[in-house]
């Protein structure tokens, strides 16, 4: 440590050889990828968590589904002439944050990788995802929806083939509602923002929360007033339209800023122990969320004991009841990257891939997952199911079914890493009391434009 | 290691100062010794090129170039340098550590040498079991360390708070913006008070009694003691506690990190300058920046830590 130069340097030589590593090739992707390691040079991969069925060629796959290993057994089982070799690199930003140091390296992505519909453009910019059309993408375009196929194609380019979806619906507490006299749950915003007051003047809880560790959420929520916050279309991959300030994205920012700032919703980040804690013990009276929320909040222990059978769900609230609006939260699609040695094969795993009825069964009983896909959705079995977790209630028939069908897609743009960062400090700001919504709307405005000025992008605003 | 490199590569001969049969011989055998020193030198040389010159070269390769994600990679020359220096991000984060280390290094310092006076004073069991405890958290893994103290500041599962909930009361959330300073601060001081405390420690205990002794017969108390003879010197140590800390706090990283996904959002992407430069490196896709920022940010620790070395060079032995 005599030597002040070298131990400044230190922080540089540090997150360097992180960089260095990734480009150099040496450890493509820091543990737990060998296999994807593998594909360039060989046919048989090592390293998979689940079991080969037969000697057929593999893919490699990287996927987060919970389910995921059961859905990669019912491949290989039906399948002689390709393999898949699974691995879980982590969830959301965990696997994207490999998947970008994948792609920035050039080597060590899997042939097949899970990616949510938002994260698409990012990675098509970047040349890391093939086109699916000419590997017969359209074969399964009859199975989805047409919001459902708008967010995974550019143009008439296809660029990953969807799975599951998150329409998006208003899960609610029967117990809390009873106990402060709200016989029907909110159809408009107002109304919900009518029984947030009713509800906490009575000393109830708080009535839901802008978690800013979710700004997937509002960028939905957004869209659902009729904001449309990107332009972008891959055949002019430098044009790119922002509008994060329009009158609507103020307005929804507004309301919840609103909210939040008279303590009717609270301030609370998602996925976090402690949020999971107040919605077991009825601290939030509803949660905004998507189809999958069920399966999500079975797995971190809600729905037991004092939680148990107290849910249930009611189609989202509206601006305008007489135009209804559906939108969506997450949902994931398997893209074929072009690192993936055999495209071709790749193609029929990205389409294959939970896309067979035993896997798909299995995640929407669990209700991890929304299928995307139509044979399911429209199947008697699934329509008249009775969701455990809403005590017997028809959610697909009664919510979640007609919600995915009216959903017209998004367009996302090739900066979400960048832009969901800035969207979620603008909600820390608003929760913390500093802005209001417009001006949270108006300063990320300036940030992103400026932002994908440096990047490069001409930018219509 | 340095140092150590140093010390047993010979003086070049001067050539006047011997006879010719002679000087062939130590001539001979100097090489000998050098080849034998070049030998010891080789496995750090290999180490230090393979793994600190030759990534910091690299480097410095990748901050000359620009990327954006619509235009590609481009030579820049220096411009990312003054992007970096123009950046709201950078420099919000460059003040932040700064504040940071004005206020956690004489908070820091003052603990672990209160530390190391009391424990120096007494030679009981239980002093030694306190100097065990006290080094303890430094034990400890940085990242463990962290998810431990997200838990203790938990606004729902959180001792506080549980205490605040007896009085009905709501404890203050200590990562939420107004009060991250000082939940960080607390939990770097834990991390490395001890460690320090130890360090002086050790210089407390090397020196001679004998002076304590005469000090005693100069009429001096206890804390004249601690205060006109120990901390003096120490005083070399506490120098070496300070560079240590001003660099380990410029390079705040670690402890917010962790803590950023318990914070609100209260932990930015670009809440400290490293955290920035490894959110543009692994999440915004921009290695060449995030060369640029790592560069600067090795830019202003060097200037911090030479000017706080130029102000101490007269009082400071190890550094001179």
């Amino acid at each position: 440590m005599k030597n002040p130069i070298l131990t400044g340097l230190s922080a540089v030589a540090v997150t360097v050889l992180l960089a260095a590593c990734a480009t150099s090739g040496n450890n493509p992707s820091g543990g737990g990828q060998a296999a994807s390691e593998e594909a360039g040079t060989s046919p048989k991969l090592t390293n998979c968590s689940n079991k080969m069925m037969n000697d057929a060629p593999q893919v490699s796959v990287w996927a987060w589904y919970p389910n995921m290993a059961n859905v990669a057994d019912n491949f290989n089982k039906a399948h002689t002439d390709v393999q898949v070799c699974w691995n879980n690199v982590g969830q959301g930003q965990a696997a994207y944050t490999k998947v970008q140091t994948a792609i920035s390296a050039k080597k060590g992505l899997p042939d097949v990788v899970m990616l949510e519909a938002d994260h698409l453009a990012t990675y098509t910019i970047q040349d890391a995802l093939v086109d699916l059309v000419p590997y017969g993408a359209n074969d399964v375009k009859g199975n989805f929806g047409e919001g459902a196929w708008k967010d995974v194609s550019q143009g008439d380019k296809v660029f990953a083939i969807p799975v599951d979806g998150g329409p998006m619906a208003l899960i609610y507490r029967t117990d809390v509602f009873k106990k402060y006299g709200i016989t029907t749950p909110p159809k408009t915003w107002d109304e919900f923002a009518a029984d947030a007051a009713k509800v906490k003047a009575a000393g109830g809880p708080v009535f839901g929360d802008l978690g800013s560790n979710t700004p997937a959420v509002f960028m939905a929520l957004q869209t659902q007033k009729g904001a449309v916050p990107f332009g972008y279309d891959i055949a002019k991959p430098q044009d790119l339209t922002i509008k994060l300030n329009d009158q609507a994205s103020k307005d929804v920012l507004n309301f919840w800023g609103d909210l939040s700032k008279k303590g009717l919703v609270g301030k609370q980040d998602q996925f976090t122990t402690d949020y999971i804690s107040g919605v077991v013990n009825g601290k939030y009276a509803t949660y905004t969320s998507a189809a999958w929320a069920p399966g999500y909040l079975t797995g971190a222990g809600v729905g037991k004991g004092s939680s148990k059978g107290v849910w249930a769900v009611a189609p989202l609230p509206q601006w305008d009841p007489a135009a209804p609006v559906s939108v969506n939260w997450g949902g994931s699609t398997f893209g074929v990257t072009t690192q993936a040695t055999d495209k071709k094969l790749a193609a029929i795993v990205a389409k294959g891939l939970y896309a067979d009825p035993a896997s798909l069964e299995e995640g929407w009983k669990k209700q991890i997952i929304f299928p995307l896909n139509k044979t399911v959705t429209s199947s008697p079995e699934f329509i008249d199911n009775k969701s455990e977790f809403y005590s017997g209630q028809q959610a697909n028939k009664e919510v979640y079914n007609a919600a995915a069908e009216a959903y017209k897609g998004m367009i996302y743009a090739p900066i979400t890493t960048y832009y969901y960062a800035q969207l979620q400090a603008e909600l820390v700001k608003i929760n913390a009391g500093q802005i209001d919504g417009s001006e949270a709307a108006d300063e990320l405005q300036a940030n992103i434009v400026k932002y994908a000025k440096t990047q490069g992008f001409k930018v219509t605003e | 290691m340095a140092s150590a490199t140093a010390v047993d590569v010979p003086a070049p001969p001067g050539p006047s100062a011997r006879s010719r049969a002679g000087g062939k011989r130590r001539g001979l055998n100097e090489r000998k010794r050098a080849r034998t020193g070049l030998l010891f030198v080789t496995p750090f040389a290999l180490v230090f090129v393979a793994f600190l010159v030759a990534p910091l070269l690299y480097a410095f390769y990748l901050s000359l170039y620009s990327k954006g994600l619509a235009t590609g990679v481009v030579f820049a020359g220096l411009q990312n340098y003054a992007t970096a220096f123009t950046d709201p991000s950078f420099l919000k984060g460059v003040w932040f550590v700064v504040r940071f280390a004005l206020v956690l290094i004489p908070l820091q310092m003052i603990v672990s040498l209160a530390l190391a006076l009391v424990l120096d004073a007494f030679t009981t069991r239980f002093a030694r079991f306190a100097r065990l405890m006290i080094f303890l958290p430094y034990a400890i893994p940085a990242v463990i360390g962290a998810l431990m103290w997200g838990f203790l500041y938990s606004p729902t599962f959180g001792p506080m708070q549980q205490i605040a909930n007896v009085f009905g009361a709501q404890a203050p959330f200590l990562l939420d913006p107004s009060h991250v300073f000082g939940g960080l601060m607390n939990v770097v001081t834990w991390q490395w008070a001890g460690y320090y405390m130890i360090i002086i420690f050790a210089a407390l205990r090397g020196i001679d009694s004998s002076i304590y002794e005469a000090a005693r017969i100069d009429g001096a108390n206890a804390w004249q003691i601690a205060f006109r003879v120990k901390v003096p010197m120490v005083a070399s140590a506490l120098l070496l506690i300070l560079v240590f800390a001003l660099i380990g706090t410029l390079q705040f990283f670690t402890e917010p990190q962790v803590l950023q996904l318990v914070s609100n959002g209260t932990i930015t992407p670009d809440f400290t300058p490293n955290i920035y430069a490894f959110s543009q490196a692994f999440a915004y896709a921009n290695f060449n920046y995030a060369s640029a920022l790592s560069f600067a940010l090795g830019i202003v620790v060097f200037i911090a830590v030479y000017a706080f070395l130029f102000f101490t060079r007269k009082r400071g032995s190890i550094f001179t």
